[in-house]
């Protein structure tokens, strides 16, 4: 119970902020509720394929598997692979760390994860057809083009900014 | 088109996870079981700080309101617009299916086209909030370097679309 208390406690200190707006004041107390219960309901609603993915790719997929697909030696194929996977996921930029954290795991290149983070983050399918109906074809269809290189080069430059040190951090992280 | 956009993807998700997990349990029952498990275990284990982004985000959003935003970033607010677009953008996590239409509306409204695009870019791709989440996984070295870079190129992205789109 304790050990409970103490991980939710800065969620439990926000949910008492959040409260204390409600009591001065209401309006804009009530407002960030039903934004906070619609988000909730919204999160509910698309992550348990998300998680069930990654617990069926943490169980099925060897790690020698995963090396190959997108480990250090995969090339140009990892590089698509991990655009390709972020791009069709849907849900929030904090789901994808998770699925990372996995990927990372079963020993695919670090740069690789990040471009999946990358394009989970700016190339999903299903906001970019959203964004096309917003803003016009021709917005979406160029910030498209320009986010693919973007994507990867924000993957290489973090990559080549860590040290062996880091990396391997990084990398025992995801084992434990 | 409206939220169906995205939730049809969400459907195609649950399809797949559920055919996926169908297959597997065919397959391997007790390896069907721990992919379950390991799936519980890790959303339980992120589960403080979901709730907690989830919360910010209703209390951020209550107070930022789409007139406020559609002031601060007119057509007219040049440089400072921008700083304050991608500011606002990298703060705030709002999703898809809400800040297109407020994009959208925001353009209406007369806000600037590169204020805008910094805006979306740095909304979807710089994660002030969720900065405890990626560190988690990530350290935060990391999670500095990978949000900074993807604070400077969402300028880039603006101004590349700003001249292209003039």
């Amino acid at each position: 119970m304790r050990k409970l208390i103490k991980r939710y406690k800065f969620a439990i200190l926000l949910v008492l902020i959040e409260l204390i707006i409600v009591a001065i004041y209401p309006s804009v107390g009530k407002k960030s509720l039903d934004i906070t219960w619609s988000s909730t309901l919204e999160m509910l609603a698309v992550l348990p394929p998300i998680f069930i993915l990654l617990g069926l790719l943490d169980v099925w997929i060897e790690r020698e598997t995963m090396i190959k697909l997108m480990g250090e030696k995969s090339g140009f194929k990892g590089i698509a692979l991990a655009f390709f996977l972020g791009s069709a996921a849907a849900g929030p930029l904090y789901a994808a760390f998770p699925v990372a954290g996995v990927l990372l795991k079963k020993g695919s290149k670090f740069s690789n994860v990040l471009i999946f983070v990358g394009a989970w983050s700016t190339t999903k399918i299903p906001l970019l057809l959203f964004e096309a109906t917003a803003m016009g074809w021709e917005f979406m269809a160029l910030r498209f083009l320009i986010d693919i290189p973007g994507i990867a080069l924000i993957a290489y430059l973090t990559e080549k900014l860590l040290n062996e040190k880091d990396k391997q951090y990084i990398y025992d992280n995801a084992l434990a | 088109m409206t939220e169906g956009g995205t939730s049809l993807f969400t459907i195609i998700l649950y399809i797949i996870a559920m055919g996926l997990l169908f297959f597997s349990f065919l397959k391997n029952k007790q390896k069907t079981k721990m992919a379950l498990e390991k799936a519980w275990k890790s959303f339980e284990n992120i589960l403080p700080q979901f709730l907690s982004i989830l919360i910010i985000i209703g209390i951020m959003l209550a107070l930022l309101n789409p007139e406020m935003i559609s002031g601060l970033v007119g057509r007219q607010s040049g440089w400072s617009g921008i700083v304050i677009a991608s500011v606002i953008g990298s703060i705030t996590l709002i999703p898809g299916f809400v800040a297109f239409p407020l994009a959208a509306a925001l353009l209406k409204s007369g806000a600037g086209l590169m204020q805008l695009a910094v805006f979306i870019s740095t909304l979807m791709m710089v994660g002030v909030v969720t900065i405890p989440v990626e560190i988690k996984y990530f350290g935060k070295k990391v999670a500095i370097l990978r949000n900074g870079l993807a604070f400077v190129f969402s300028y880039i992205v603006a101004i590349v679309m700003g001249v292209a789109l003039k």
